[in-house]
C-alpha cells in the first residue's frame, strides 16, 4: 500500500507538470496580451509593463519562471488586479467554488445512490419507472438550461428562493440543485444497474437464506458491491462537477474560482490562468487519487493484486 | 507488507498441502471413522414432511409448472438425495423449502411444508427468517460465488448467529474458530480476518458449510455442493457432510445429478422427473431394484469402468415442457414400456415396501407383469 501511494503521488506530480506546460504554451500560443486596452497604447509603456512582467523575456526562460512559481506556490500579482496576488485571488475564490462542489457531490452522491437502490429492489415498479424517467430528464437538461429554468420558476415566478450570489444557506439551494441533477440522474442510473446485477449473486442468496434483515442484506452485502461502479465514475464526475462550477458560478453570480479563471482567460491575464489552472489539476489530480484509495477499501481484491504487482 | 505477502504465500502453501491429500484432515483419527461408521438414521422423527407441493413460477412465455405434487418425508440424522436431469425441480424444491423462492413470478399454489409442526408456506416473510440459517440452513452450489466478496469470512460466519442469537462478538468469534476447525480450515484465527479471493475453492466450501452449520441446524439442504469442485476436493467435502452429521445429528437434503456421490453418502434416493417425485427409496433399493424405467435409465447411463462397452446409454428424448405438462405419466414419450395408459392418467403410487414407492402403471397391481 505504501508502496503504491508513494508511486501514485510521483504519477501526480508528473500529471500536474504536463498539464502547467500545455497550459503555458496554449496561453502564449492565443493571439493578444494583457496589454491590448486602450489605456496602455503607448508602445513605450507597453514596453515597460512588459519588462516590469517579465514578459519580454524569450519563451523557455519565462517558462522556467514559470516553473519556479509553480514549485515555490507564488504566482505574483495579477496583472489586471494589480494590488491583488494570484494566491489572494484563490485564496478567496477556492472556498466558495469548494463548498459548492463539495455540497453538490454530496447532494448527488447520496440522492443518486438511494435513489437507483430502490429502484433496484423495486425493479419494473412505480418507484422505478419514475426514478429512470427522472434520470433520463437528468442527464439530457444541460445545467444551465436547469439553472435558468429554475431561476425563473422557484425565484421570480414562485420567489421561494433568492436568485443569485452566495450569501446564506438558502442562497445555495438553487445552484446546487442545477449542478447536482445531472450527476445524480447518472449515479443514479449506475446504482440501479450494478444493483440489480449484485442481487441476482449467490451470496445475496445465501445472504437470504442466513435469515439475515433485509436492512443489512441491503446495506452491508448488496450496496458495497453495487457501489464498484459508482466509484470507479466519481473521478470524472468531480472534474464534471468541478468544471460545471464555472458556468453555474456566472449564471448565479458567485464569486467563485469559476469567475476568476473565466475573466483571467478573456483578459489573458497569464499568473491568474497559470495560478488557477494548476492549483485546479492539482486539486482534481488529488480527488482522483482519493478514488482510488477509496476503491481499494471497497473492494478487499484490489489491493492484494496491487500489493503483488509491486513487489 | 513483505511479512504478510510472507504469511500469505505460506498459508497458500499449506493450504495446498493439505488440499492435495485424498483424506480430509478432520477426519483422520480413527475415532471419528468410528463414529462415522455408527452413524444411523433415526426412523422414529420426523424432522421434515414436504407434502404435494405445487411451485409455479409466471413467466412471459406462460406459467411453468416446476413442481407438480412433490411428496416425501425426512427424518432425523438421514441424508436424502434428491437425483433427476437439469430442470425436474430439484433446486426448485430446495429453495422452496428454504423460502427462497421469490415471489413474484413464483408462486406456491398448493401443499404443505411441515418443519416441526409449522407449515413453512404459512410462515410471512419475518418468521421465516427465524427458521432460515437457523433451523434450515442450505449450501450453495459454486462457492466461488457464495460468499460476498468484499465482507471479511469472520463476519460473514458470525452475522447469522449474531442476527438469531443474543450471543457477544466474542462468543460469536470462538464459535467461528471452533467451526472452521471442524470443516478442516487450518489457522481458523487468523483466516477470520481475510477475504474470500484468499482462499481457495475447497477450502470456500468448507467456510460455506461452516456458516451453514453456525447456528447448529437440524435441517441441512445441500443444493450441488460438490458439482464446482475437482474430484479430490469432492471427497474430501463428502467426507466432511459425513462426519458432520455424526457429530450433530444434522438431517441433509441432497440435491445431485451426481450418482456417485449419492452412492457414497446417501441413506435414501429420491428421483424426480418433471416436477414429481417418481420413484423413492432406500439407497440399495433405489440402485439394486430400481423400478421407474427412468430410474433404470438414468442408472444405466451412469459410465462404467467394470464393463468393456464403450458407448454411453443416455436415455432418448427430452423432458416434457413444463409449460403444459402431459396429462399422463411425462416419462411415456421416452418410455421404452410405455402403454396406452401411460399417456391418458398419470399412474399412483404403489408402495413396494415400507420405504420404496414408485408412480408407474407397470407397478400398479392391476398392470400385467410385462418384464422382469
Amino acid at each position: 500500500m505504501a508502496i503504491y501511494i508513494v508511486k501514485r503521488f510521483f504519477m501526480m506530480i508528473a500529471t500536474i507538470l504536463i498539464i502547467a506546460t500545455l497550459t503555458f504554451f496554449l496561453m502564449h500560443s492565443i493571439p493578444g496580451s494583457p496589454f491590448d486596452d486602450e489605456r496602455t497604447s503607448n508602445p513605450t509603456i507597453q514596453a515597460n509593463l512588459e519588462k516590469y512582467y517579465k514578459l519580454d523575456q524569450p519563451t523557455h526562460i519565462q517558462y522556467l519562471n514559470y516553473l519556479k512559481a509553480i514549485v515555490t506556490f507564488d504566482f505574483g500579482p495579477s496583472i489586471k488586479k494589480p494590488n491583488e496576488s494570484v494566491n489572494t485571488q484563490l485564496a478567496r475564490g477556492f472556498p466558495i467554488s469548494l463548498e459548492l462542489g463539495l455540497v453538490t457531490i454530496l447532494v448527488a452522491v447520496l440522492s443518486g445512490i438511494t435513489l437507483g437502490t430502490f429502484a433496484a429492489l423495486r425493479h419494473n415498479g412505480i418507484v422505478d419507472y419514475g426514478a429512470m424517467a427522472f434520470a433520463v430528464i437528468g442527464i439530457s437538461v444541460p445545467n444551465f438550461v436547469l439553472a435558468t429554468l429554475l431561476i425563473q420558476q422557484l425565484a421570480v415566478n414562485l420567489q421561494w428562493l433568492p436568485p443569485a450570489t452566495w450569501s446564506s444557506p438558502k442562497h445555495m439551494i438553487l445552484p446546487t440543485l442545477a449542478l447536482a441533477t445531472g450527476p445524480t440522474a447518472i449515479i443514479a442510473r449506475l446504482t440501479r444497474s450494478s444493483m440489480l446485477e449484485v442481487l441476482t449473486q449467490d451470496y445475496m442468496k445465501m445472504a437470504r437464506a442466513k435469515g439475515l434483515s433485509p436492512f443489512r442484506i441491503v446495506f452491508r452485502h448488496a450496496l458495497r458491491n453495487a457501489l464498484m461502479p459508482v466509484v470507479t465514475i466519481m473521478g470524472t464526475m468531480l472534474a464534471g462537477i468541478l468544471t460545471g462550477t464555472f458556468v453555474i458560478e456566472r449564471i448565479f453570480a458567485i464569486p467563485g474560482m469559476g469567475k476568476y479563471f473565466v475573466e483571467s482567460i478573456n483578459n489573458r491575464d497569464y499568473p491568474v490562468i497559470m495560478g488557477s489552472t494548476v492549483f485546479y489539476s492539482a486539486f482534481l489530480v488529488f480527488m482522483l487519487f482519493l478514488v482510488d484509495i477509496v476503491y481499494g477499501f471497497l473492494d478487499p481484491r484490489i489491493k492484494l493484486h496491487r500489493k503483488e504487482g509491486d513487489a | 507488507m513483505n511479512e504478510q505477502q510472507l504469511a500469505n504465500a505460506n498459508a497458500l502453501v499449506k493450504e495446498r498441502q493439505e488440499e492435495v491429500p485424498s483424506l480430509p484432515k478432520a477426519s483422520m483419527t480413527e475415532k471419528q471413522v468410528g463414529q462415522k461408521r455408527r452413524r444411523q438414521p433415526d426412523y422414529s422423527e420426523k424432522v421434515l414432511a414436504v407434502e404435494d407441493l405445487h411451485v409455479s413460477f409466471k413467466t412471459f412465455g406462460g406459467e411453468v409448472q416446476a413442481l407438480r405434487g412433490v411428496s416425501f418425508d425426512l427424518y432425523k440424522g438421514e441424508t436424502l438425495a434428491v437425483v433427476g436431469e437439469s430442470g425436474c425441480g430439484k433446486s426448485v424444491t430446495a429453495n422452496t423449502i428454504m423460502g427462497l423462492i421469490p415471489q413474484p413470478p413464483g408462486q406456491i399454489k398448493s401443499g404443505r411444508i411441515l418443519f416441526k409442526n409449522r407449515d413453512l408456506t404459512k410462515l410471512d416473510k419475518a418468521a421465516l427468517r427465524t427458521v432460515q440459517g437457523v433451523d434450515i440452513s442450505m449450501i450453495f452450489q459454486d462457492p466461488m460465488t457464495a460468499l460476498n466478496p468484499t465482507l471479511k469470512i469472520g463476519e460473514q460466519l458470525t452475522e447469522g448467529l449474531r442476527t438469531h442469537q443474543k450471543v457477544s462478538k466474542a462468543e460469536a468469534r470462538k464459535k467461528a474458530i471452533e467451526l472452521l476447525e471442524i470443516v478442516g480450515i487450518p489457522n481458523p484465527e487468523e483466516r477470520l480476518k481475510q477475504y474470500p479471493h484468499q482462499f481457495s475453492g475447497g477450502m470456500r466450501q468448507r467456510i460455506v458449510i461452516a456458516i451453514a452449520l453456525i447456528c447448529e441446524p437440524e435441517l441441512l439442504i445441500a443444493d450441488e455442493p460438490t458439482t464446482a469442485l475437482d474430484v479430490t476436493i469432492q471427497a474430501q467435502i463428502l467426507e466432511l457432510f459425513e462426519e458432520i452429521q455424526a457429530r450433530t445429528g444434522v438431517s441433509i437434503i441432497l440435491i445431485t445429478h451426481d450418482l456417485g456421490v449419492v452412492a457414497k453418502i446417501a441413506d435414501r434416493i429420491a428421483v424426480m422427473y418433471a416436477g414429481k417425485v417418481i420413484e423413492i427409496g432406500d439407497k440399495r433399493e433405489v440402485f439394486y431394484s430400481p423400478q421407474h424405467p427412468y430410474t433404470k435409465g438414468l442408472l444405466a447411463s451412469v459410465p462404467r469402468l467394470d464393463l468393456k462397452e464403450e458407448e454411453l446409454q443416455p436415455i432418448e428424448g427430452t423432458p416434457p415442457d413444463l409449460f403444459a405438462p402431459p396429462v399422463g405419466c411425462p416419462f411415456t414419450a421416452r418410455c421404452p414400456f410405455a402403454m396406452e395408459v401411460c399417456e391418458r392418467v398419470y399412474p399412483g403410487t404403489t408402495e413396494l415396501s415400507e420405504t420404496h414407492k414408485v408412480d408407474c402403471w407397470l407397478q400398479d397391481a392391476r398392470a400385467k407383469h410385462v418384464f422382469a
